[in-house]
C-alpha cells in the first residue's frame, strides 16, 4: 500500500475543561519517519489516539491520505498505533500476533516470526504475564509486521533495554527502507532514535513547539563560549536558552542559526561555537521556567 | 562518528571524500549503497541520500542505472588538487596562530619543518 500523508490542522481536543491538544497544525510527509517529542502531559498520546480516530477532535481536522480517519473503515484499516508498553490484547502471545495478522491486509508473517524469535517472545505464553519490556517488544513486532501505511509508536521502547531498543530501531530502519510507510515515533530517548527522523515535531502543554527537519532543527541551536564581554557582546539582541559562566568565561545557548558572516565573526573574536543536540534543544525549549516570558 | 556543528550529511560526504584521497575509495569502485550507509549508521536513508547527492553533483561519485553509486575516475586527483589549494589557510594558518598564542618563534617552526624535508630527502 502506498504510504499515507498525515495533515493535522489546527486541531484541539478538550476533556472538560482540560485542553490536551490546542490548536495543533503540521503535515507529515509520506514515506518518512517523524519524530514527536514533548514532555509527559504534554499531549503526545491525545494527538496519537486522535489521529488513530481513537476518539473525535474537539475542533480543527486531521487528514489521513485526505480524509478524516474518524468511523472512516479505509483510512482506519492503514493505520496501525502502538501505544506505550505494548497495545495488545489480553490473550496469548500467538493469539494476539493471529489478531493482527486477520486486521491487516498488509501483515507479514514471516516478518513477525523472524521478530519473534530476535525478541524472545514466548509465544504460548499469556501477554498479561509478559514483562513490561516484552510486551512492548510484542507492540513493536506487531507494528512492524503490520506494514501500516500510517504506523505510529507511542513511547514503544517502555521497559525493554538496550540491546533490544536497538533491535528495534534496526528492525525499524531496514523494514522502512525495505518496504516504505509514514512513520511516526514518540520517544524520551531522543539521543537514541533523533537520526532516524527526517522531521521532528515538539509539542509541549499541547501547543506546537516546533515542526521542522531534522537537518534545519540541528542547526537551530548553537553554543557560543569565550571571554565573558566578547561572548556578550556576540549574543546581545539574539534569543538565549542558557547562560553559564565560569571565571571570566562565558558559555551561552543562542537559539538561532548563525550565517558565515556571524561564524567569521565569532571566530575573529576568538569565540567557540559548539553544535546544541536535539536533547538538549528539547530541554531548553520546554523548560518550566520558559513558560513566564 | 558524528560530532561538531556540521549537518550528518556532511559529515558523512566529508569521510567519503576523506577515504578517497586516502585511497582507501579506489576510482571506479562501487561505494555502499545509501540503504547500506543507513543500516550502518542507524540514520535515516534520507540523510545519507543527501550526502550521495552532493557527491554526485561534485563529481566525485556517479550513479550506474540499476547498479549503484561509484567513485567517480579522476576524483582522487581533483580532490587532492582541491585540498592543497587550501591547505596553507585552513591547515597551516591556525598552526601559525597557535604557535604566535604560545610565544614560539616562526624561526623555530621553520627548523622543524626543514628537519622534516632533510628526513624526507634522507628517505627519497
Amino acid at each position: 500500500m502506498t504510504p499515507f500523508r498525515l495533515e493535522l490542522q489546527s486541531l484541539s481536543v478538550r476533556y472538560g475543561a482540560t485542553r490536551a491538544l490546542d490548536g495543533v497544525g503540521f503535515t507529515v510527509e509520506p514515506g518518512t519517519i517523524c519524530g514527536l517529542l514533548g514532555r509527559n502531559g504534554s499531549g503526545k498520546t491525545t494527538l496519537l489516539s486522535t489521529v488513530a480516530a481513537f476518539r473525535r477532535p474537539t475542533a480543527g481536522r486531521v487528514l489521513v491520505d485526505g480524509e478524516t480517519p474518524f468511523e472512516n473503515a479505509r483510512v482506519m484499516a492503514g493505520i496501525c498505533l502502538v501505544r506505550e508498553g505494548g497495545d495488545v490484547l489480553d490473550d496469548r502471545v500467538d493469539a494476539a500476533l493471529r489478531y493482527a495478522a486477520r486486521i491487516r491486509s498488509t501483515w507479514d508473517a514471516s516478518l513477525a516470526a523472524r521478530l519473534v524469535e530476535r525478541f524472545e517472545l514466548p509465544r504460548r505464553a499469556s501477554v498479561k504475564a509478559l514483562s513490561r519490556g516484552k510486551r512492548s517488544a510484542l507492540g513493536a513486532v506487531i507494528g512492524l509486521a503490520s506494514r501500516a501505511p500510517l504506523t505510529l509508536f507511542d513511547e514503544v521502547y517502555l521497559g525493554m533495554d538496550a540491546p533490544s531498543r536497538y533491535a528495534f530501531y534496526d528492525e525499524l530502519l531496514a523494514d522502512y527502507m525495505a518496504h516504505p510507510r509514514t512513520i511516526v515515533l514518540s520517544s524520551h530517548l531522543i539521543d537514541e532514535v533523533e537520526r532516524l527522523f527526517e522531521h521532528v515535531v515538539i509539542i509541549d502543554h499541547g501547543r506546537l513547539l516546533v515542526a521542522d527537519t531534522s537537518e534545519s532543527l540541528a542547526r537551530s541551536g548553537v553554543t557560543v563560549t569565550g571571554p565573558a564581554d566578547a561572548v556578550d557582546a556576540f549574543v546581545a539582541g539574539a534569543n538565549v536558552l542558557r547562560r553559564q559562566e565560569l571565571g571570566r568565561t562565558a558559555a551561552v545557548t543562542l537559539h538561532g542559526h548563525l550565517d558565515t558572516e556571524a561564524e567569521r565573526r565569532a571566530s575573529e573574536l576568538g569565540l567557540t561555537l559548539g553544535a546544541v543536540g536535539l536533547q538538549d534543544l528539547f530541554v531548553h525549549l520546554t523548560a518550566p521556567e520558559k513558560d513566564a516570558a | 562518528m558524528f560530532d561538531g556543528r556540521d549537518p550528518i550529511y556532511r559529515q558523512i560526504a566529508d569521510q567519503i571524500r576523506q577515504d578517497v584521497v586516502a585511497g582507501t575509495l579506489m576510482e571506479d569502485e562501487p561505494v555502499m549503497s545509501t540503504n547500506q550507509y543507513a543500516s550502518a549508521f542507524r540514520i535515516n536513508p534520507a540523510t545519507a541520500a543527501k550526502a550521495f547527492a552532493e557527491l554526485v553533483a561534485e563529481g566525485v561519485l556517479y550513479k550506474r542505472r540499476g547498479v549503484g553509486m561509484f567513485i567517480a575516475s579522476g576524483a582522487r586527483e581533483r580532490l587532492t588538487r582541491a585540498r592543497r589549494a587550501r591547505f596553507f589557510q585552513d591547515v597551516l594558518d591556525p598552526v601559525i596562530d597557535e604557535a604566535l598564542r604560545l610565544s614560539i618563534p616562526i624561526a623555530d617552526l621553520r627548523a622543524h619543518i626543514d628537519i622534516a624535508a632533510l628526513r624526507e630527502d634522507g628517505e627519497s
